[in-house]
């Protein structure tokens, strides 16, 4: 009983562990901000940063924004891909963040939240690294740094260099 | 199917004979309309509605993953509305329930559940009250025993023997209270 209570204290409540990492990357098509169709079936082979944010969603949100547009900025060249998917937010709202913070990756609504719900999405932000492949390798809950982009997208490129590539 | 009920209702407005006939469509009518909803025939079409009852069985069981303690029926988050939106659109493709709930589990994990189900270490959830009522079963049974077994010992071990000389004192005493 003790060792029960041991343990469950010392997990954090809040954190729900992702049943999607190791699995293939659920599909979706979405509509930018700035009219563009955007599908995860045409990033095929790049390895994929896909955050879910919200304007409201302060500090955290505010805080990984630099360094997912750093992040961008710098991988983009090696086949990386930001996709930020605004959730449970307004449009006006959503547009005036991006504007703030001179996001230039593409950035869609998820209106009826039918594409956070398919990934299990619990608050903002969260972001999932998917490899080439179109698995899930990573979930990150919380704020994204610039050191965790790197650490998180590196050995995925490295990977599908070195196994020649699908 | 509805009007001659209306009528049926109504029924001051024509001749007599018209309204017992009315009366009568109506009351058929009536029982026919109890039959299909006893039938569940509204299931059956491919384009039957999903009440808003299937849908809250589903989100009755599922917790909202933006709260704390409430499940999705019961919450007013918007997350929750668009899981309630999405069991009301799967259920409306032709999912049953129990594949709207593995949805749920396969995006969410067990967690999302609010009955976790039992296997794994969940099991200690599930035997940990039945264990618990077993051992005090138990232990009530051993400490009514030993407290049975107790005043025999008590009476043997700790009461003096009465000897000749407490005898005379005793008659001494009662002797003195009599005068």
């Amino acid at each position: 009983m003790v060792g029960l209570l041991a343990y469950g204290f010392r997990t954090d409540p809040r954190a729900v562990p992702s049943p999607l990492v190791g699995r293939p990357a659920p599909s979706f098509t979405l509509t930018t901000f700035d009219g563009k169709t955007v599908s995860l079936e045409s990033q095929r082979g790049k390895v994929v940063v896909l955050n879910f944010w919200a304007s409201w969603c302060y500090p955290a949100c505010y805080e990984e924004a630099p360094a997912l547009e750093a992040g961008w900025r710098q991988f983009q060249p090696k086949d990386v891909v930001v996709l930020g998917v605004a959730i449970q937010d307004k449009d006006p709202a959503s547009l005036e963040f991006i504007q703030r913070f001179g996001l230039t990756f593409p950035n869609a609504p998820d209106p009826a939240g039918k594409v956070s719900i398919d990934y299990g999405v619990y608050g903002v932000p969260e972001t999932f690294v998917i490899d080439r492949k179109g698995v899930i390798r990573r979930k990150h809950v919380g704020g994204v740094t610039e050191a965790a982009f790197r650490e998180s997208v590196e050995p995925l490129l490295a990977e599908s260099a070195s196994t020649g590539g699908a | 199917m509805t009007e001659p009920v209306r009528r049926g209702t109504t029924g001051d407005s024509g001749p007599r004979a018209s309204v017992g006939r009315a009366r009568r469509r109506a009351g058929l009518s009536v029982a026919l309309l109890a039959l299909l909803v006893a039938v569940g025939v509204p299931r059956v079409g491919p384009a039957a509605a999903v009440s808003d009852e299937d849908v809250h069985a589903i989100a009755s069981q599922l917790r909202c993953v933006v709260c704390q303690n409430l499940s999705v029926a019961d919450s007013p988050s918007e997350m929750a509305h668009q899981m309630r939106d999405l069991i009301r659109e799967r259920l409306d493709a032709g999912d049953r329930p129990d594949q709207v709930k593995a949805y749920f589990v396969q995006r969410y994990g067990d967690w999302v559940l609010l009955a976790p189900p039992a296997r794994g270490l969940n099991l200690v959830l599930w035997l940990a009250p039945f264990g618990a009522v077993l051992g005090g079963f138990v232990l009530v049974l051993i400490l009514v025993r030993r407290w049975r077994r107790a005043p025999d010992i008590v009476t043997t071990a700790t009461v003096p023997a009465v000897g000749p000389a407490d005898r005379e004192r005793i008659a001494a005493e009662l002797e003195r209270l009599a005068d």
